[in-house]
């Protein structure tokens, strides 16, 4: 019997003692990277919590090539090192763009959008933790309405999330996807399926914050998986023309089995105010979302 | 044709993969996991989702754990599915 790759391969990448807080999501997501992937990728991170979290020279947490770049530039510095590689004949190595809500939805769309429409060869994986984290919990555009942040104190964000998916979608690229860090083993069969694709590859990875959403460190696989289960974050994949529905919200089209959003809302400092009227509005959000995907299976 | 440059020959700043950049980080922990190996079913669950990396399961011996890195988050306690893992106060 061989052994599964997931538990095997993913116990030399990611060393013990990094400068993670308790409970993040960020080193998980790297784990199952480094189950399909090994040592043999070249992240690029922009200043986002992940650059904490490698540590300071002369040390590195992960064993693997880093490149640190400035906010605005991982696409297009992604963009450069996978055509060098191309022109070297260097195909064994993944190049992969890692970075959070604020360097891709808000500070680096431009070079995002530039590096898709050339359909350069690498996966970009925006992790979502909905707020600048790093610099002390400000509102992203990713941030959801009625989630608490430093710069949104009272009322909280009243602004509709930007969904960076269906941007990426509407740029025509050959694959889209949505994971969760609740649901590894999905991420981990659409990372074995963008690394069989050429061209630009987006994955949109759903990760909460337990320092930024006020929730216990525990929680974190919980919480992501209250997401999927409530239907706020829907995890398909989108190729050839349309979208696949991933296993776990297979079931979730009949919204009878979706669970109400209450649920999730409740285990979470940052929607602590959020009233009967704002609760509605966010389930209503739910509805559309759900009315966009089945549109374009 | 690919350019091999030896890192002996030339002092550059890159930094090298180390164990424990942030120090000892088993100093930051509240709550110790205790595992009960013989409730364990061996899923990995715990492994896979370790986020310093410090759970090894192995289907003859059981889990084990690197207290001197492990950060007490209790995420491996709260993803077992039978509760195998139980945190306790730090003395």
């Amino acid at each position: 019997m061989s052994k599964p790759a997931l538990p095997y391969k993913a116990r030399d990448v990611v060393l013990p003692g990094d400068a993670a807080c308790p409970g993040c999501p960020i080193p998980i997501a790297w784990k199952v990277l480094s189950a399909v992937f090994g040592d043999k990728m070249i992240l690029v991170i922009p200043a986002s919590c992940s650059s904490v979290v490698v540590g300071m020279y002369p040390g590195n947490s992960l064993k693997a090539s880093v490149i640190h770049v400035p906010f605005a530039s991982a696409a297009a510095v992604a963009s450069g090192v996978a055509e060098a590689l191309e022109k070297r004949g260097v195909s064994d190595v993944q190049v992969i763009a890692w970075a959070g809500d604020g360097g891709t939805a808000d500070i680096g769309m431009a070079s995002l959008s530039g590096a898709a429409e050339r359909n350069h060869n690498f996966i970009y994986i925006m992790y979502d933790n909905e707020a600048y984290m790093n610099t002390g919990i400000q509102r992203s555009s990713s941030t959801p309405r009625g989630a608490w942040t430093t710069t949104t104190p009272i009322l909280g964000k009243g602004e509709e999330k930007k969904d960076v998916a269906r941007i990426m979608i509407a740029h025509g690229v050959p694959y889209v996807a949505t994971a969760s860090i609740g649901y590894v083993h999905d991420f981990y069969s659409k990372l074995v399926r963008a690394s069989k694709i050429k061209g630009f590859k987006f994955i949109s990875l759903h990760a909460p914050c337990p320092v930024g959403w006020r929730f216990d460190p525990r929680y974190t696989v919980r919480v992501a998986r209250l997401a999927v289960e409530t239907g706020l974050w829907i995890l398909y994949e989108y190729y050839d023309g349309r979208i696949h529905l991933s296993g776990p919200s297979r079931p979730l089209l009949d919204p009878s089995k979706r669970k109400p959003v209450e649920e999730y809302l409740k285990l979470q400092g940052r929607f602590k105010n959020v009233d009967e009227k704002m609760v509605k509005s966010i389930q209503e959000y739910v509805e559309n979302n759900w009315e966009w995907v089945k549109r374009h299976m | 044709m690919r350019v091999v440059v030896e890192p002996s020959r030339y002092k550059i700043p890159l930094a090298r993969p180390s164990i424990g950049v942030a120090g000892k980080t088993g100093s930051w922990r509240l709550e110790r996991p205790i595992v009960d190996n013989n409730a364990c079913t061996r899923c990995f669950l715990c492994e896979i989702h370790c986020p310093v990396n410090v759970i090894r399961v192995e289907p003859e011996t059981g889990v084990s754990i690197n207290y001197d890195y492990c950060k007490g988050c209790g995420l491996c306690a709260d993803v077992c599915p039978v509760g195998a893992i139980k945190m306790v106060p730090e003395e």
